[in-house]
C-alpha cells in the first residue's frame, strides 16, 4: 500500500465528494428557505444526465452537452415548482414525501418511455480524457480531476452568491423569516421558483459530469439522493456550509472505506472472508458514521435547532 | 351505530373474503394469488400505519423491517432445505420450515432492528427522521447486496413453500387463509391498540407533546414503543411475502418498497384503522389493470397518488366515508 494509492483514493473522495456537494446544497437550500424535502431531487439529477446524453449525441459537443444538463434541469425544476411544489409549502412533511415520490415514479417512468430501460452513454471529450501528472508523481485522469476543480469552483460561487449578492440576502433573510421579507416586498414566490431552480440546475450538473463515468439510465439519481439526504444529516439542514463539510466526509469515507477496509481485514482473516467482510462493512461505514455523529449532535455538523 | 366507515370496512374486508373464495369455486388461482398479495400487502401497511397514523412517525424505513422478515424467512428455510445447520452452538440449529417459529424468528428479529433504528432515529423529529430513517433503510439493502452468503444481489429461493401445521400452504386458497386470519388479527389488535390507555398517550404526544410529558408521560418512550410494534408487524408481513413468492432479495429492502407500503396506507387514508386494506387493495388492482394496458403504469400511479395528496387528502375511504377519523 504505497502513499500514491492513498493520494489517488483522497482524489476519488474527494470527486465523490464535490459531486454529493452539488446534489446536496440545492436540496438544503430549498429546505432551509422553503421547509420542503423533496424527494424528487434525484430525478432532476437524472434530468440533467439524459439531456446531456441526448445533446452530446446530436451535436458531438460536451459543453453543449452540459450547458443543456443545466437548462433542461433548471427549467424541468422551474416547472416542478410552479405546477406542484408550490401546493406544497404549507402541508406536512408526509405529504411532501408523497406528492414528490409520485413525481419520482412519473419522472422515472417518463424517462423511461421516451429513452427505453437501456442505459445511454456518455462519453468523455478527447481534450479531457487520458491520465494528467501531477506534483508527487501521481498520474490522475484529467476529467475526474475536472469534476474536482468545477465542483469547488461552484461551491466557491454558491457562497459568494449567498454572502454577497442581493439575492443571496433574500435567500438568507428567506430562512430567517418567511413572512417578514414578503412584508419587506420581496416577490416570495418568484425567490422561491428561483432557488428551486438553481438547486434543480445544479443537480442536472451534477447528473451530466457523473454520466460521463458511469452510465446515464433510469433510476440513477436515487442512489446519489439518499447520499445527498445522509450528507445533509451530516453537516445540519439548512447549512451549505454544513452542506460541503458533510459532502467531502461522506465522500472520503465512503471511497476510502470501500478501499482500504478489505484491505484492514486481511491483516487478520483469511483472504476470501476479509475481502467480503471488509465490503459489507464498507457498504454500511456512511450509514455507521452518521448515526455515531447523530448520537453526539442530533441536529448535525453545522446545524442549528431542527 | 355503524357509521359510515365502519360500514365500509366491514364491505373490505368481507370483500377480501368472498373474492377469493369465488375465484376458489371457479378455478381460478391467479386471483387468489392477488388476494394473497393484497392481504399480506395490507399486513404491511397496518405495521406502518401504527408508527404512521397512530403516532405521527413518518418513517420512509419501514422495508428495512419487510426484508429482515423476508430474510428470516429465506435463511431459516434455505438451511432447512438444504440440510446445512444454521448454527452449532450452544445448541444445534438446522434452520426451519415450520410457518409458526418463522413468524417467531422475523417479529422478533424485525422488533430487534426497529428497536436499534427506531433508539437512534428518534433522537431528532420532522425531516431529519424521515431522512435518517430512509437512510439506515438503505444501508440494510446495501448489506444485502454485498451479503454473498445468501445470494447478495440474487436473492435468495427456497423450492417448496414453508409448512404449517394441518394445512397444506401449495394450495392457494389455504395459504390465503393463514395470510387473511393474521391480517385480522393484526387489524383486530391495532384497532385495541388505538383504544386503549397507550394508544391514547400516542395519539396524544402526535397532538401535543408538551401536555403529554406536563402529565410526566414520555413521548420518547411511547414513539419507541410504536415503532418497534409497527416494524414486528411490518416484519411478519414481509415472513408472509416471502413465503408467497418462494424468493426473498435485497429490493425487498429498497426505498422503493418502502414508499409503496407507504403508498398502500395513503391511497386508503392516513389514520384510517382500515386504510392499509383499502390502499393495497386498489395498489394490487391498479397493477393488475393498468399494467394490462402499459408497461409504463407507475405514470399512471404517480398522477393518482399526486392528485390524492393534493387534491384528495382522505384518501379512498375519506373520499367515500367522509371526513371522520377511526382515530385521531
Amino acid at each position: 500500500m504505497t502513499y500514491i494509492l492513498v493520494l489517488e483514493q483522497i482524489l476519488n473522495g474527494l470527486q465523490l465528494g464535490v459531486m454529493l456537494f452539488l446534489m446536496a446544497a440545492g436540496l438544503t437550500l430549498v429546505f432551509g428557505v422553503m421547509g420542503l424535502i423533496n424527494l424528487a431531487h434525484g430525478s432532476l439529477y437524472m434530468v440533467g444526465a439524459f439531456a446531456a446524453a441526448a445533446v452530446a449525441g446530436w451535436t458531438g459537443s460536451f459543453l453543449l452537452a452540459l450547458i443543456a444538463s443545466l437548462a433542461a434541469a433548471a427549467a424541468a425544476g422551474a416547472l416542478m415548482e410552479l405546477v406542484v411544489i408550490r401546493r406544497l409549502y404549507r402541508r406536512d412533511h408526509l405529504d411532501q414525501v408523497l406528492a414528490t415520490f409520485a413525481l419520482i415514479l412519473i419522472f422515472s417512468e417518463g424517462t423511461r418511455w421516451l429513452f427505453g430501460s437501456f442505459p445511454l452513454f456518455l462519453d468523455v471529450p478527447a481534450y479531457l480524457s487520458g491520465p494528467v501528472s501531477l506534483p508527487g508523481g501521481i498520474e490522475y485522469p484529467l476529467y475526474r480531476l475536472t469534476i474536482i476543480l468545477i465542483g469547488l469552483a461552484i461551491a466557491a460561487g454558491l457562497f459568494l452568491l449567498i454572502a454577497k449578492t442581493r439575492i443571496g440576502i433574500q435567500i438568507r433573510a428567506g430562512e430567517a423569516d418567511r413572512e417578514m421579507i414578503a412584508a419587506l416586498g420581496v416577490d416570495i414566490s418568484k425567490l422561491y421558483t428561483l432557488v428551486f431552480a438553481l438547486g434543480a440546475a445544479l443537480a442536472g450538473l451534477a447528473g451530466a459530469l457523473v454520466g460521463a463515468i458511469q452510465s446515464v439510465q433510469v433510476g440513477m439519481g436515487e442512489p446519489v439522493l439518499i447520499l445527498a439526504f445522509v450528507v445533509i444529516v451530516i453537516g445540519g439542514i439548512g447549512s451549505i456550509k454544513g452542506a460541503l463539510a458533510g459532502a467531502l466526509l461522506v465522500g472520503l469515507t465512503d471511497t476510502l472505506g470501500g478501499v482500504f477496509l478489505p484491505q484492514l481485514f486481511a491483516l487478520f482473516m483469511e483472504p476470501a472472508s476479509a475481502a467480503s467482510a471488509g465490503a459489507s462493512l464498507a457498504s454500511m461505514l456512511i450509514y455507521i458514521l452518521m448515526a455515531a455523529i447523530l448520537l453526539v449532535r442530533p441536529s448535525g455538523l453545522y446545524g442549528g435547532s431542527a | 351505530m355503524m357509521t359510515r366507515e365502519s360500514l365500509l370496512n366491514w364491505a373490505m374486508i368481507a370483500a377480501l373474503l368472498i373474492v377469493p373464495l369465488a375465484a376458489w369455486s371457479l378455478d381460478e388461482p391467479f386471483i387468489i394469488t392477488l388476494a394473497t398479495k393484497a392481504a399480506i400487502l395490507a399486513l404491511a401497511g397496518v405495521g406502518l400505519n401504527i408508527a404512521l397514523g397512530l403516532g405521527g412517525l413518518i418513517s420512509l424505513g419501514h422495508a428495512a423491517f419487510f426484508g429482515i422478515g423476508g430474510y428470516a424467512m429465506g435463511i431459516l428455510a434455505a438451511h432447512a432445505q438444504n440440510y446445512e445447520p444454521l448454527f452449532n452452538w450452544p445448541f444445534l440449529f438446522e434452520g426451519s420450515n415450520q410457518m409458526p417459529l418463522i413468524w417467531l424468528v422475523a417479529v422478533v428479529l424485525s422488533a430487534l432492528a426497529a428497536l436499534v433504528i427506531g433508539a437512534l432515529s428518534l433522537r431528532t423529529s420532522g425531516v431529519y427522521f424521515i431522512m435518517i430513517t430512509l437512510a439506515f433503510g438503505q444501508m440494510l439493502y446495501y448489506f444485502a447486496i454485498s451479503w454473498s452468503a445468501y445470494g447478495g444481489e440474487d436473492g435468495l429461493s427456497i423450492w417448496v413453500r414453508n409448512e404449517f401445521p394441518g394445512l397444506n400452504t401449495l394450495d392457494p386458497i389455504q395459504f390465503f387463509a393463514i395470510a387473511y386470519v393474521i391480517l385480522c388479527l393484526a387489524l383486530f389488535f391495532a384497532a385495541r391498540l388505538a383504544a386503549s390507555p397507550f394508544g391514547l398517550a400516542l395519539a396524544a404526544a402526535r397532538q401535543n407533546e408538551d401536555r403529554v410529558e406536563a402529565v410526566g408521560l414520555t413521548p420518547f418512550k411511547l414513539r419507541l414503543a410504536a415503532f418497534v410494534i409497527s416494524g414486528a408487524i411490518t416484519g411478519l408481513a414481509g415472513a408472509l411475502f416471502a413465503d408467497l413468492n418462494r424468493f426473498v432479495s435485497p429490493t425487498m429492502l429498497s426505498w422503493h418498497t418502502s414508499g409503496e407500503i407507504m403508498i398502500f396506507v395513503i391511497l386508503g387514508g392516513v389514520g384510517r384503522l382500515y386504510g392499509p386494506v383499502a390502499g393495497a387493495a386498489l395498489y394490487i388492482l391498479l397493477e393488475h389493470l393498468l399494467g394490462g394496458i402499459s408497461d409504463y403504469w407507475q405514470i399512471f400511479l404517480g398522477v393518482l397518488l399526486l392528485l390524492i395528496v393534493l387534491f384528495a387528502r382522505g384518501g379512498l375511504i375519506g373520499a367515500i366515508a367522509g371526513r371522520e377519523k377511526a382515530h385521531g
